[in-house]
């Protein structure tokens, strides 16, 4: 039991300098790290938002939204669809009555003559083929189509349902990283979690509440025609035709302009447009923003247009008019530009929304935890200093409970520290303050299994035996006790970890990689110890 | 000449107190099952929902002003409450807002234009008035202080979350202690199984108890406290039970009650230390370790004296009742003379 060969040796102060050697770069200035040679470990405990300060966000993805947004466009496909088109020679369907229902997401398409039903499935089906959002598996068809009498329904299937939600979560999270951070230089973390969550993680200082405000606009931007043949007046008091809507002009200084009747369908959507900037008005006094569309975008644009020379289109922005320009001539060359009383700050925001493109859906913040940097650098050396006290706090004690065998338990203590810091640095685990707390909790339990073997060598001593036998003995019959109450904690970690949010996981992580260690320092490094003490001075009698 | 807290040789016997332990167990249990449905306990921001803002600054902040802005904000039940160090100095104030209901007051004003969403929308607005909220005394706070003023922390919970983390809170709970429950039942047998579920349940309602009657505030941290707790104090009850399981094979003719009573006098000393060189480290925290872990501490060192009072005053005696198999020699239990 307490014969080591070489080779056992060579692999415990093996392990702790290689625990050492991953301990290290995280007391190195990042300078420093970055000239080590290239075998060296590099990798640091980073540290929690708790510690460093920062902003910590879960978001909700609205994917019920997404799926509605997508039934209510291919509602509008089918409308557009049964109108005749003389130049494929194709008639009009008449419609009797087209509706989606939201609680089934089902649309309904209810024709006028039974007769049309082969003719309007088919141009239905034609509508509803393409995988809108691409990457579908070949022959799978998002819509299920079914027919019967003069009523026709289309419905989402569950493949496209849950594709499209796991794809607008993926969407979100790249438009909310170029609005955070366009640059890309942030240490910004953007993360799905479950099927309809975003957490986002910003360290450092940046106001949490611009950040919320960034994230959570939609930034949706479409352009309608406006219908002048009604009244807002009549709209508001509740006169609104099917297809119209009524929209507000955005708060901009000045404005205050009375709302605008649009048609509800788009003309161009903020999805066509490839970029936006700001930049001072061409036309002197304030900030406009200029943007390009895309090849499509471009050519609608151009046709919408070219047709409606001298009428009114409304650019709205989540809800809200930013601009209403009267078309003055065809504009071709897709691009533009949108001239509203933007402040440099406004057009630059507004920009940036744009060319961010559109979030799927409204995102809701769920939970927000911001720390600010003051009280994360008190953390950091409140957490510091309570480590460094009740270590200092536990050695003394162990050495005054059992002399010699306290020191050698006060070097595994120090070596177990080590190795956690080094495993930590290993995993790039994140150190939260639970966390340090779970380190120190870990250097006052560590001790214990030391204790458990002391004591019973004790007990053996007092029965008679000698030194190294007792030692002997006592190593051996303290094992099944020491496994059994380190497993136990070690699974109160994993369901904590498996469970737990945010700072807990971070506790449970310490706690579990401290039990694992400290197992090896307290069990096999002072029985090293001891053994190279007692088989070489092989004393007849052991103060103990 | 070392240090012992505990003499070398004890034999105190643990078994006869276990009618006073248990009436004091018992009435332990009942006091906090009664404070736990009387005065219910203190949930915070995690678990209740609800906006906690730390705001610290220059100069002492006045809690009554602070108190008068904010109530005023007719954001519900407010409380203000000053963080002090260890010395009495003042390190922040910090305001809890109850979990605000969307469309009951007049506040939000729509700032989403609904289009129809009825059900989800207003699950959204519930989240969203707790953002208003925040944003709301923020404002305040930062009208009333000046600008200059560092918010140190700022927590928004709203309902969703609030009711996942309870849940998942639980479920931790629950969880750990059926997995020590099979984990001791294949190390050992049933009996002792029970026994230290027993001693676990046991402790998990003291410490509920204890949080019940402080009204100290019992967030995601005190979770972690729990289920640490749960880890030690099985750690305990495992230590004294291997030397059951010892004792029992080496003493083949000895009471039952006279085995326990040895076993834990046996490893006494051992509960003591560690016990000690645990609150050791946990006192450094305590004291040290700042107002952010200060409630953590708090349960760990309350759950750390329950824990080992459990091991020895409840998981033992547990077996007196229970009966244990005696002879550990042979897996079919064959009469030995």
């Amino acid at each position: 039991m307490l014969q080591f060969s070489k080779t056992q040796i060579a692999g415990i102060v093996g392990l702790i300098i290689l625990g050492l050697a991953f301990a290290i770069p995280n007391f190195l200035s990042e300078e420093t790290r970055n000239n080590l040679p290239g075998f060296l470990p590099k990798t640091t405990i980073n540290l929690g938002l708790d510690l460093q300060g920062g902003s910590y966000l879960l978001l909700g993805v609205d994917t019920d939204k997404v799926i509605d947004d997508r039934m209510r466009a291919v509602m509008s496909d089918i409308r557009r669809e049964m109108r005749p088109n003389r130049a494929g020679g194709r008639e009009r369907v008449s419609i009797d009555n087209l509706a989606y229902n939201e609680a089934t997401n089902v649309v309904t398409l209810r024709l006028r003559n039974e007769a049309d039903l082969n003719e309007a499935r088919d141009r239905v089906r034609d509508v509803t083929r393409g995988g809108l959002g691409g990457g579908l598996g070949l022959g799978l068809r998002p819509y299920a189509v079914s027919a019967s009498g003069a009523r026709i329904e289309i419905a989402m299937t569950q493949e496209a349902e849950r594709f499209y939600s796991s794809e607008s979560v993926r969407d979100s999270i790249e438009v909310v990283r170029r609005r955070i951070d366009p640059a890309g230089n942030k240490e910004v973390s953007i993360q799905p979690q479950g099927a309809d969550r975003i957490v986002v993680q910003v360290p450092g200082d940046d106001d949490p509440e611009a950040l919320k405000a960034i994230i959570n606009r939609t930034g949706q931007l479409s352009f309608h025609r406006q219908d002048p043949s009604v009244n807002p007046q009549d709209a508001a008091a509740g006169l609104l035709p099917p297809g119209r809507m009524l929209v507000p002009f955005a708060e901009f200084e000045g404005s205050g302009a009375p709302p605008m009747v649009l048609f509800e369908d788009a003309e161009v959507t903020g999805d066509m447009v490839e970029n936006a900037s700001a930049g001072p008005n061409s036309d002197g006094g304030g900030f406009q923003i200029n943007f390009t569309f895309d090849s499509r975008g471009a050519r609608r644009f151009a046709d919408y247009t070219r047709n409606n020379i001298g009428s009114i289109f409304a650019i709205v922005l989540d809800g809200e008019i930013i601009s209403a320009p009267r078309i003055q001539s065809a504009i071709t060359q897709g691009n533009g530009r949108i001239t509203g009383n933007f402040s440099a700050l406004e057009a630059s925001e507004t920009a940036l929304l744009i060319r961010s493109g559109a979030l799927p859906a409204e995102l809701t913040t769920l939970e927000q935890r911001s720390v600010g940097p003051d009280l994360g650098r008190d953390s950091v050396e409140a957490g510091a200093k309570a480590l460094i006290i009740g270590f200092i706090g536990v050695i003394i004690y162990m050495v005054i409970s059992y002399g010699r065998f306290g020191v050698y338990a006060d070097m595994a203590l120090i070596a177990n520290v080590i190795l956690i810091a080094g495993v930590l640095s290993l995993l790039g685990s994140t150190l939260t303050l639970p966390g340090i707390a779970g380190i120190v909790l870990t250097v006052g339990m560590a001790v214990d299994a030391n204790v458990l073997i002391f004591e019973r060598i004790r007990e053996e001593l007092a029965n008679g035996k000698t030194p190294i036998n007792a030692a002997e003995v006592g190593y051996q019959k303290a094992w099944s006790a020491i496994l059994d109450a380190n497993v136990t904690t070690f699974l109160a970690a994993l369901i904590m970890f498996q469970l737990g949010a945010g700072p807990v996981r971070g506790f449970a992580i310490t706690l579990a990689v401290g039990v694992v260690t400290s197992v090896f320092t307290a069990y096999v490094l002072t029985r090293l110890f001891a053994g190279g003490y007692l088989l070489s001075k092989r004393p007849k009698t052991m103060a103990l | 000449m070392f240090l012992k807290l505990v003499p070398d040789s004890t034999n105190i016997q643990f078994t006869r107190m276990r009618m006073a332990a248990m009436a004091l167990s018992a009435a332990l249990i009942v006091g906090s099952f009664i404070a736990l449905f009387s005065l219910g306990l203190n949930f915070g921001v995690d678990f209740r929902g609800g906006v906690t803002i730390e705001v610290a600054d220059s100069e002492p902040i006045d809690i009554g002003e602070v108190r008068t802005v904010v109530s005023g904000l007719g954001l519900g039940d407010v409380k203000v409450q000053s963080i002090q160090d260890f010395a009495g100095t003042e390190e922040a104030v910090v305001v809890f807002i109850e979990q605000q209901e969307a469309g009951e007051a007049g506040e939000s004003d729509g700032e989403a234009a609904p289009d129809g969403d009825a059900p989800e929308a207003e699950g959204d607005a519930n989240e969203l008035v707790q953002q208003e909220a925040a944003t709301q005394v923020q404002e305040a706070l930062k009208t009333l202080l000046g600008d200059d003023i560092e918010f140190r922390k700022i927590d928004v919970v709203g309902p969703t979350v609030s009711g996942e983390l309870i849940q998942k809170g639980a479920l931790a709970v629950v969880l750990a202690i059926a997995m020590m429950l099979i984990y001791i039942w294949l190390r050992f047998e049933w009996q002792f199984s029970l026994g230290a579920i027993v001693a676990l349940v046991h402790d998990v309602i003291i410490t509920l108890g204890m949080f019940a009657v402080t009204r100290l505030e019992f967030n995601l941290a005190i979770i972690a406290a729990i289920l640490t707790i749960v880890g030690y104090s099985m750690n305990d009850t495992v230590v004294v039970y291997d030397r059951v399981r010892e004792n029992l094979r080496k003493y083949k003719r000895k009471e039952l009650a006279e085995v326990l009573d040895l076993s834990i006098n046996d490893t006494l000393s051992r509960t003591v230390m560690t016990s000690v060189t645990t609150l050791l480290a946990l006192a450094a925290l305590a004291v040290f370790g700042g107002e952010v872990l200060r409630g953590f501490t708090l349960a760990m060192i309350w759950g750390i004296v329950i824990g080992t009072y459990s091991s020895i005053f409840v998981a033992s005696p547990f077996l007196l009742a229970t009966g244990v198999k005696r002879d550990w020699s042979k897996q079919s239990a064959t009469a030995t003379p």
